[in-house]
C-alpha cells in the first residue's frame, strides 16, 4: 500500500480516444426490487400450509395412520426427540460425516484433477478407468467399505468422499483441459515457466470447473453419508430412520426425513452461494 | 546494419489424420536491426503461421529461425508478439493484465504499478484500469494488449494485424503513436497487415506474400518521414507504390 493509484471519479471527457460507456443511476422502489421474491416466498409458504392441513384432515379417514402418520404426530415426535437430545446427537453425527466426506473428497478430487489433467499422457491413459469407477453406484461400495473400515463414522465419511471425489475430479479436469491455448502462449511469450503457466493461467481458468464440481457434489455428500448409515450403523439420521421403521414408528421416520430435508435445504443454500460465485467468477480476479 | 531476426527455409505443416496441411513453404527472410518491416498478404497466406515461428511459439517442420545469431528454440522475452487474437487474461483487470510481464519477471509491486499506469495512459485507456477485458470493446482490448506487450520492453516487436478492428480515426492515432514509439527507440518491428495503405504508411520495407508464404515482392519504401495519410494519398510516389503492391497481391494469389 505504498502507492495508491488515484482514479478520478469523474473522467475527463477529452481523454485520448476513449469514448467509454455512460453509466446512469436507476431508481427502483422496494417492490420493483423484491416484489417477485416476496411473491414466490408467499406462495411457497401457502403451498406448505395447504399440504400439511390436507394431510392432517385426511389422516385417519382417507389414509391409515399406521402407514402415513400425520403432521401433528410428526411434530410431536420432533419435539420429543429434540427434548431428550436424540435429534441433536444423531444429526450432529450425520453433519460431521457430510462435512468431512465433502472436504476430503473435494480436496482429493481437485488435486487429482489438476495434476492429472496437466499431464496429457497420464490423463489419456487413466481417463477410461476413472469413468468406469465413476459409473459404479457408490452404494455398491458400502459392503466393501464395511469390511475395510468397520461400521463406524470412517466408513460413511469415505463413502461420501468417494462420491464427491469423482464429481470434483471430472469437473476440475474438464476445466483444466479447456484452458485457452492462446493464454498459455501469452505467458510463454512473457518468459513464464511451467509454474507461472500453472499458477497464473491454468489455476484461475479452471476455477469455474472446480466450483461447478463443488456445487454439484454437495448434495451427493449427504446422499453418501445417509446411504452409509442406512446400510450399517448405530448412530446418525440414517440409523434413526432404520430404527424407527423397524418399530413401525412411521412418525419417527417422517420426523427424520424432515430433519434431512432441512439439512439438504441448508446445503442447497450453500450451493446457491457457490453458484453465484461461479457466475460472478470470470470477471473477478482470483485472490493473490 | 546487422540482421536481428532471420528465417531460413521455413516450412510449416499441420498434420491432420493422414494428411498434412502446408501453411508455409520454404520461407526465408532477414530483418535488419532497427528496421520497420511490413508484411502484406491476403487472408490465409500464412502470415500468422510465419509470425508464430518467428516468435518461437511453434516449431518449424523444416528450417531454422535465428535471433541475434542464435537458433531460436522457444519464446524469448526480448521478442514481443502481439497476436492476432486477444489473449488478455479474462480474470485480470486492465491494470493487472498490463502488469503481468513485469510480474513474471519479478519486478516490485509499486514499480509495476507505476509502469503499467503510464502505459495504460499512453494507449488511451485511462479510467479503465479496473475494467475486465469482457467489459471493454474490441479496440480497447487491442490497446490493452499493446500496452501489455510494451510493458515487457521488447527490442523486437512482432505485430499481427493489430489495428484491424479499430475505427479509422483511432487507427490513425495509434499508427502515429506506434511510429513515435518506434522512432529513436532502436526497436525492430515486423508488422503484418492486409491493408496496403497501412503497410506503406508505416514501413521502411515492404514484403508481399503470396500463397504459402511465397515472397512476391520485397522492397524498400523510401517515402520521406514523417508520413501522414492525407498527404500521402496525393503523393505520386505513394500512388505508384500502392498500384504496384495491389498488383503484387493479385499476382501472389493467382
Ligand atoms: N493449427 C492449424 N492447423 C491446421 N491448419 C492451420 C493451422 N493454423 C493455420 N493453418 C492453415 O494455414 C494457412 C495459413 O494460416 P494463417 O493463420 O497463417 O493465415 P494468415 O495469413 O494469418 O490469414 P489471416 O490474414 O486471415 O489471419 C491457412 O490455410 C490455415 O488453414
Ligand atoms: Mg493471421
Amino acid at each position: 500500500m505504498t502507492e495508491q493509484l488515484v482514479t478520478p471519479p469523474e473522467r475527463e471527457t477529452a481523454d485520448a480516444g476513449t469514448s467509454g460507456p455512460v453509466r446512469i443511476p436507476v431508481e427502483r422502489t422496494w417492490w420493483q426490487r423484491h416484489g417477485r421474491t416476496a411473491t414466490v416466498w408467499g406462495v411457497r409458504l401457502l403451498l406448505i400450509a395447504v399440504l400439511l392441513t390436507a394431510w392432517e384432515m385426511t389422516a385417519g379417514s382417507l389414509f391409515d395412520i399406521t402407514f402415513t402418520s400425520k403432521p401433528s404426530d410428526i411434530a410431536g415426535r420432533l419435539g420429543e426427540w429434540s427434548g431428550d437430545g436424540t435429534l441433536w446427537q444423531h444429526s450432529w453425527v450425520t453433519i460431521q460425516e457430510i462435512v468431512y466426506g465433502f472436504l476430503l473428497g473435494a480436496a482429493a478430487g481437485a488435486l487429482a484433477g489438476f495434476v492429472l489433467a496437466s499431464l496429457q499422457l497420464a490423463y489419456r491413459v487413466l481417463d477410461p478407468f476413472m469413468m468406469a469407477l465413476y459409473s459404479i453406484p457408490k452404494v455398491a461400495l458400502a459392503p466393501l467399505f464395511i469390511v475395510w473400515f468397520g461400521i463406524g463414522m470412517h466408513m460413511k465419511v469415505l463413502l461420501a468422499a468417494a462420491t464427491v471425489f469423482f464429481l470434483v475430479f471430472l469437473n476440475t479436469a474438464a476445466g483444466v483441459r479447456e484452458v485457452d491455448r492462446g493464454l498459455i502462449d501469452a505467458v510463454r511469450l512473457m518468459g513464464g515457466n511451467r509454474r507461472d503457466i500453472a499458477l497464473k493461467v491454468v489455476l484461475p481458468s479452471s476455477m469455474t470447473g472446480v466450483l461447478t464440481g463443488l456445487k454439484v457434489a454437495i448434495p451427493y455428500a449427504l446422499i453418501g453419508a445417509v446411504i452409509g448409515e442406512l446400510v450399517a450403523s448405530n448412530q446418525g439420521l440414517g440409523y434413526l430412520i432404520n430404527d424407527a421403521a423397524a418399530q413401525f414408528d412411521t412418525a419417527g421416520v417422517f420426523a427424520t426425513l424432515v430433519v434431512l430435508s432441512v439439512i439438504a435445504g441448508v446445503l442447497n443454500v450453500l450451493v446457491g452461494l457457490i453458484g453465484r460465485r461461479v457466475n460472478r467468477w470470470k470477471p473477478i480476479e482470483a485472490q493473490g | 546494419m546487422t540482421d536481428v531476426l532471420s528465417a531460413a527455409g521455413l516450412t510449416k505443416q499441420f498434420a491432420k489424420d493422414d494428411q498434412a496441411i502446408v501453411a508455409l513453404r520454404d520461407f526465408s527472410l532477414t530483418v535488419e536491426e532497427g528496421s520497420f518491416v511490413t508484411v502484406l498478404g491476403r487472408s490465409g497466406c500464412g502470415k500468422s503461421t510465419m509470425l508464430n515461428l518467428l516468435a518461437g511459439l511453434t516449431e518449424p517442420t523444416e528450417g531454422v529461425v535465428s535471433y541475434r545469431g542464435e537458433k531460436l528454440t522457444g519464446p524469448d522475452i526480448d521478442i514481443g508478439y502481439l497476436t492476432q487474437s486477444d489473449t488478455l487474461m479474462p480474470w485480470r483487470d486492465v491494470q493487472r493484465n498490463v502488469e503481468m510481464p513485469l510480474e513474471i519477471r519479478g519486478v516490485r509491486a509499486d514499480e509495476r504499478r507505476t509502469t503499467a499506469a503510464e502505459l495504460v495512459q499512453r494507449v488511451g485507456l485511462r479510467g479503465f484500469e479496473k475494467h475486465y477485458p469482457r467489459e471493454l470493446s474490441g479496440g480497447m482490448r487491442r490497446r490493452a494488449s499493446l500496452a501489455r506487450m510494451l510493458a515487457g520492453t521488447p527490442r523486437t516487436v512482432l505485430m499481427d494485424e493489430p489495428f484491424g478492428a479499430l475505427d479509422a480515426q483511432l487507427r490513425t492515432e495509434l499508427q502515429e503513436e506506434l511510429l513515435q514509439l518506434w522512432q529513436g527507440s532502436g526497436q525492430t518491428v515486423v508488422f503484418v497487415t492486409h491493408d496496403i495503405e497501412e503497410a506503406l504508411l508505416l514501413g521502411d520495407r515492404i514484403v508481399v506474400l503470396g500463397k504459402l508464404g511465397r515472397i512476391v515482392t520485397d522492397q524498400k519504401i523510401t517515402l520521406p518521414r514523417p508520413r501522414s495519410v492525407d498527404a500521402l494519398r496525393v503523393d505520386p510516389a505513394f500512388v505508384g507504390l500502392h498500384t504496384a503492391m495491389a498488383a503484387a497481391l493479385k499476382e501472389g494469389s493467382s
